[in-house]
């Protein structure tokens, strides 16, 4: 059931129907055009309880292209990259920019910030496996869960494999490819007592298949995690130091991107509105993006505006000392593109790091976070509310499960009471990040 | 009477298939490589949606999109296993490819006699046009200025206005081995307005909007972007009046309309089948036994006119139902789609559904409303000494295996001894969702739906829902404020 994918020719193909786009907006009488395309193809299984669940198979087309008539801009786009649905996108879009307003920081990224070098940065790592090879990953995974005593039922085990080809030109004459792969196996299972149920997971996800936790590590580990939070009690309410597990510190890390994201900050709607070179963390704490980092999880040598990528410091000891900006949001603020349309690539930490062991003994009374829930998060105020599960930490030692409560505070305050980062560094996402030892939030429970 | 418009089906046919060279009769075959060996049910699902989207920021419509998406998604059943596969192209080829790959799933076994058609007769939920017509591009753009204006105007403190128009045009059509073929016209149109509003060095946001299944000229004609507006300024306003939310446990009333998002995560999510099927719901083997308060009815609706929610027929062509889940605070149903509701020797309860082609259906929430009680309003803030009036709310999510919900307030207020006092800031309330429906200890008279904002996200998939509730009071829940 695999399906044949030559990622070189995808790449060919859709370079000339981007440059085919581009010609067509010119004839139109676009002054300037951009056009995005992509093409990704990936299989995907489900197992539960030992049998297959699902087998999907998926293959995914995207065109989207934007014209701009003096300073007016009109976008269309498709889930078919074929000549006739392209031709008709950039029709749509012309007709648009006709009735969208002026805008004067409206247009593409200035030419001299066009990438003009693309290496290799080795991120597309086909896997040619078959849809049987991949369910006996995903049964492997499952079994080895289920085999840890106190399990009792499960949410299954997947396993989705993928690569993909994405295109980008516009009318400076910029027209550049990046293919990539994303491969992934994940497990969740359940266990329950006379309380109730629990459930947890856990997973692993790669550019390089060669790369991938195994199957068993994985499951084992899903349902140590499951069983550890058998038992929870509420925890009291009060003001507390909380440590954050490491993948919700990189959400943390998250938040303070989004309030330094030009959209946000010239439409006023961040709590880091006219920041530049305030502190914001202990001068011990520095934070940068490796968008070139070869093998890297997000790395590109160009961003979404073809403007080339480079290494950017965000926080230099503690302050504030980048925005990350695209073109648009950069002329928005009156400053120059950080080479950041489309996000942050490959967020990278320089800290003083500590073991776990030695962060909880620094805490010595407090609540190790490790599952966070719902939405409570106000960028335009930095103001942070959000259910939480974990651990209750006493004389420094991890004590019993907790969960049904909250934990608040503002972010600027939160940033500011950074105590300690932990070694355990997840390296899964595109933040790479330890846990994260906050003093003085308030957790509220039973 | 005359009958000017096509039915849904006719005008499904000549816009799904007709332009990939197919007609009615190519449903057969296509239908018959989806059904190998081995295969006890199969489906084609067909989708073109056209989408349209108008954004105003700093006083001008600088931003406006177009959308097409369509594509045939072809899905096998075996027992428990499903086989899927999907395709943008509506063609023979990409019939046969997809039905092949689908059925791969099983390989052996006997071949599925199919069931002679049956049309689809569903009543009609809402009425099968295209929403973004109606109206031309300057009567968008002044819909969404007249926000700017009305939101500036309101208070000098207003700094930034950005306000959106979308609309959506979606024909499906849905044809199954047991006999099913339906289509659905389904409309989809939303304003929203969000505000910055500045004082006294603070900033905060506020916002509105709303829609449903109706034509974007109807948002003009009921004068939506004057209201979203003036309810997105109001809302800022409160904001940047507000104080620091109290932590921990203490009695809350919730308004009516859309803090109904309450049901859909306490109650809501761990009531769908396949959630039960498993049994990795806290509601697991729960029918029949006391989950809520006495007082308590919590219906899903798919069938209300015109509602964001509503559906004619779901992705699997079972016309959309009123199913009651909760009824005096006794469970009495799960929400089903045809996989799970035969797995547990159940009926299809019109909940399945499908963000588009490319993903698989499942059991979803419609709109999902508790019903009226006898309360004054009033008189359930009256009842509180000390508390939160919640109001508006971001957003929500649970975990239905352990059944802990959360939902974030974005407008509420302190009740000191029985009256609502000062605004506080936004905070996240968090419960155990059979635990919270005991401890529901008023119900008003005053049941209201939302406005036609909610989108559900589950396994990735995004749908619209609508949510509604009367004023309630819930005893005691935990409030994730900052003071304590």
């Amino acid at each position: 059931m695999t399906q044949a994918f030559d990622a070189a020719a995808q790449q060919a193909l859709l370079e000339s129907r981007v440059a085919a786009a581009l010609e067509q907006a010119r004839k139109l009488g676009a002054d300037a055009c951009e056009v995005g395309a992509s093409v990704d193809q990936g299989t995907g299984v489900n197992v539960r309880l030992g049998e297959v669940e699902t087998v999907e198979l998926s293959r995914d087309q995207g065109f989207a292209v934007t014209v701009y008539v003096g300073k007016r801009k009109g976008s269309a786009s498709s889930s078919d990259a074929g000549e006739d649905s392209i031709r008709a996108a950039v029709e749509k879009a012309m007709a648009i920019a006709r009735y969208t307003g002026e805008d004067p920081a409206s247009g593409l990224a200035d030419a001299e910030l066009m990438a003009t070098e693309f290496p290799d940065l080795k991120v597309h790592h086909p896997w040619h496996l078959s849809t049987d090879e991949a369910i006996e990953l995903a049964l492997a995974c499952e079994a080895a869960g289920r085999a840890v005593p106190g399990i009792t039922n499960s949410d299954g085990a997947g396993l989705s494999s993928g690569e993909g080809v994405r295109v980008y030109g516009n009318s400076h004459g910029f027209l550049a490819g990046l293919k990539g792969s994303r491969h992934s196996l994940s497990c969740m299972l359940i266990a329950g007592d006379e309380q109730g149920m629990q459930r947890d997971y856990d997973y692993s996800s790669v550019r390089d298949p060669a790369l991938l936790a195994s199957p068993e590590s994985i499951g084992k580990s899903a349902a140590e995690r499951t069983l550890r939070r058998l038992g929870a009690r509420r925890p009291a309410t009060g003001r507390l130091p909380v440590m954050f597990a490491p993948e919700l510190a990189a959400g943390l890390v998250g938040h303070f991107l989004n309030a330094i994201a030009g959209g946000a900050l010239y439409r006023e709607a961040s709590f880091l509105c006219d920041s530049l070179g305030k502190p914001l963390f202990p001068d011990w704490f520095t934070l940068m993006e490796r968008p070139r980092e070869v093998g890297a999880m997000a790395s590109a040598p160009f961003d979404n505006d073809g403007v080339y990528t480079r290494d950017n410091v965000y926080i230099d000891s503690g302050r504030i000392a980048s925005y990350m900006l695209s073109a648009y949001s950069a002329r928005r603020l009156g400053m120059t593109s950080t080479g950041n349309a489309g996000g942050a690539r490959n967020v990278r930490i320089e800290a003083p790091l500590e073991s776990q062991q030695h962060l909880l003994a620094r805490m010595d009374r407090g609540v190790l976070v490790t599952e966070l829930m719902g939405q409570g998060v106000n960028g335009v105020t930095g103001d942070y509310s959000r259910g939480a599960a974990g651990f209750w930490v006493e004389n420094g030692e991890i004590q019993y499960p907790v969960e049904e409560f909250t934990i608040a505070g503002n972010l600027n305050d939160m940033f500011a009471n950074l105590a300690g980062l932990g070694d355990d560094v997840d390296t899964r996402g595109s933040v790479h990040t330890g846990s994260w030892l906050i003093d003085g939030m308030t957790v509220a429970g039973g | 009477m005359t009958q000017l418009t096509q039915s849904p089906l006719d005008e499904a046919i000549a816009t799904l298939l007709a332009p990939g060279g197919l007609d009615a009769e190519a449903l057969e075959p296509g239908l018959s490589h989806a059904l190998g060996p081995g295969i006890d049910y199969a489906d084609l699902y067909f989708q073109r949606s056209w989408h349209e989207s108008w954004v105003l920021e700093d006083g001008e419509v600088k931003d406006a999109s177009y959308n097409i998406d369509g594509g045939v998604g072809v899905r096998a059943l075996s027992g428990e296993k499903t086989g899927f596969a999907y395709s943008n192209q509506i063609t023979a080829e990409a019939l046969a490819e997809t039905g092949k790959t689908a059925s791969g799933i099983a390989r052996s076994g006997s071949c599925l006699d199919r069931k002679p058609v049956t049309v689809s007769s569903a009543p009609l939920r809402y009425t099968g046009i295209d929403p973004l017509s109606g109206l031309t591009a300057e009567d968008k753009i002044a819909m969404l200025k007249l926000a700017d204006r009305v939101a500036r105007a309101a208070d000098p403190s207003v700094s930034q206005v950005s306000a959106s128009l979308t609309g959506e045009h979606e024909v499906v059509m849905v044809r199954a081995s047991d006999g099913t073929l339906a289509a659905d016209i389904r409309p989809l149109v939303r304003l929203n307005v969000s505000v910055i509003a500045a004082k006294n060095g603070r900033r905060e946001r506020g916002s509105a909007g709303g829609g449903g299944r109706y034509a974007m000229s109807r948002l003009r004609d009921e004068n939506a972007a004057e209201r979203y507006a003036k309810e997105a300024v109001r809302q800022a306003l409160v904001n940047l009046e507000a104080v620091d939310a109290p932590a921990g446990q203490m009695p809350v009333v919730l308004g009516s309309g859309w803090p109904g998002i309450l049901l859909h995560e306490a109650v809501g999510h761990g009531l769908e089948g396949d959630f039960n099927r498993k049994g990795s719901s806290a509601f697991a083997g729960r029918m029949g036994q006391r989950v809520a308060a006495p007082g308590v009815t919590v219906v899903d609706d798919a069938t209300l006119d015109d509602r964001r929610g509503s559906m004619t027929v779901d992705d699997e062509g079972t016309p959309g139902a009123y199913t009651p889940l909760i009824e005096d605070g006794i469970l009495v149903g799960y929400m089903q789609d045809k996989l799970n509701a035969r797995l547990m020797g159940m009926a299809p309860t019109g909940n399945a559904r499908r963000e588009s082609y490319a993903h698989l259906p499942m059991p979803r929430m419609t709109n999902t409303y508790m019903l009226a009680g006898q309360d004054d309003p009033e008189d359930i803030i009256k009842s509180v000494k000390r508390g939160i009036y919640a109001v508006s709310f971001g957003g929500g999510q649970v975990d239905i295996t352990s059944g802990k919900f959360v939902f974030s307030a974005s407008e509420a207020y302190l009740i000191e001894d029985g009256r609502i006092t000062t605004p506080v800031k936004g905070a996240t309330l968090i419960g155990n969702g059979p635990e919270a429906m005991g401890r529901v200890s008023m119900i008003g008279h005053d049941m209201a739906l939302d406005t036609g904002i909610g989108v559900c996200g589950k396994e990735g998939q995004g749908v619209p829902v609508g949510v509604g509730q009367p004023t309630l009071k819930l005893d005691e829940i935990t409030v994730g404020g900052t003071q304590s």
